[in-house]
């Protein structure tokens, strides 16, 4: 007696909004980027929901591809914000305006 | 039962998340999402994927989750004095935590020699999950893989040119 698939879809829509309101809400860069890695956890557990009902190790495979990004996301990510907090001393969205005129 | 274990890492992720996006300190925040990485990777035990479960433990939980808690830590302007005032509750986790593997190391600890004989002498009779991903990992997705590994290869090129501090200032020598 398994959980049937659609339960799987609904917890990752929910984790998936949960992360999607999160980043268009709060202002601490720091905070939005979790809020990405939450939205790239809801896409995995799809992907892992899809491959034990369809009987498809490929997306497994696909949760890998997906950490990969994330690891790649976290690097970069960090060391932008490092950087921009280095020259405007704030990590706040709201006073990042260097593209505005 | 299956339904049993999706309500509770399910509740937890719910709940968790919800945290993550409403929690004002970005420290909790963090730990919040913690608590999540954990669960999603119990989730991932119900569904048979037991490799990507070590690998969410590993890799989120250990090295993804330390990287933003030191961002946390290392950007935001002053510590609040509540921090040095939490050392009861920590002690009474930590005091129940030490006395759990005390007891589990006093009741498995006599059978240690039996159980690693034990584990010796079973063969494994069919593949496992790790086994079909890595077999699936470097034959189907060989070139996925090998792109990964540049993704990787240029995030860190990225992350040390980035946080390089006046890069393009200094004076060739």
């Amino acid at each position: 007696m398994s959980v049937p698939i659609h339960y799987y879809l609904i917890l990752s829509a929910f984790m998936f909004l949960t992360g999607l309101v999160g980043v268009l809400v709060r202002r601490n860069i720091i905070v939005i980027l979790l809020c990405i890695e939450l939205m790239l956890n809801a896409t995995n557990i799809n992907f892992v929901a899809f491959a034990e009902y369809l009987h498809d190790l490929g997306g497994q495979i696909f949760v890998f591809f997906t950490l990969t990004v994330a690891a790649a996301e976290v690097g970069v990510g960090l060391a932008i914000v490092v950087a921009i907090h280095r020259s405007k001393d704030t990590i706040n969205v709201e006073e990042f305006n260097l593209l505005k005129w | 039962m299956a339904y049993v274990f999706f309500g509770y890492f399910a509740g937890v992720i719910a709940l968790t998340a919800v945290l993550v996006v409403a929690l004002r300190n970005p420290v909790y925040s963090a730990l919040a999402l913690l608590v999540m990485f954990f669960h999603v990777a119990g989730l991932y035990i119900t569904l048979h994927a037991e490799f990507l479960f070590a690998v969410q433990l590993m890799v989120y939980a250990g090295a993804i989750l330390i990287f933003y808690l030191f961002a946390v830590m290392f950007l935001t302007e002053k510590t609040p004095d509540r921090y040095h005032m939490q050392s009861w509750g920590s002690l009474l986790i930590g005091g129940a935590i030490i006395v759990e593997i005390a007891v589990l190391v006093g009741q498995h600890g006599v059978s240690f020699g039996s159980t690693v004989e034990r584990t010796a002498l079973s063969s494994p009779s069919e593949e496992g999950n790790t086994e079909a991903i890595g077999h699936l990992l470097y034959t189907s997705y060989l070139f996925p893989f090998e792109v990964a590994s540049l993704i990787l290869l240029v995030a860190m090129i990225g992350a040390i040119v980035l946080s390089k501090k006046d890069l393009s200032e200094s004076p060739p020598s």
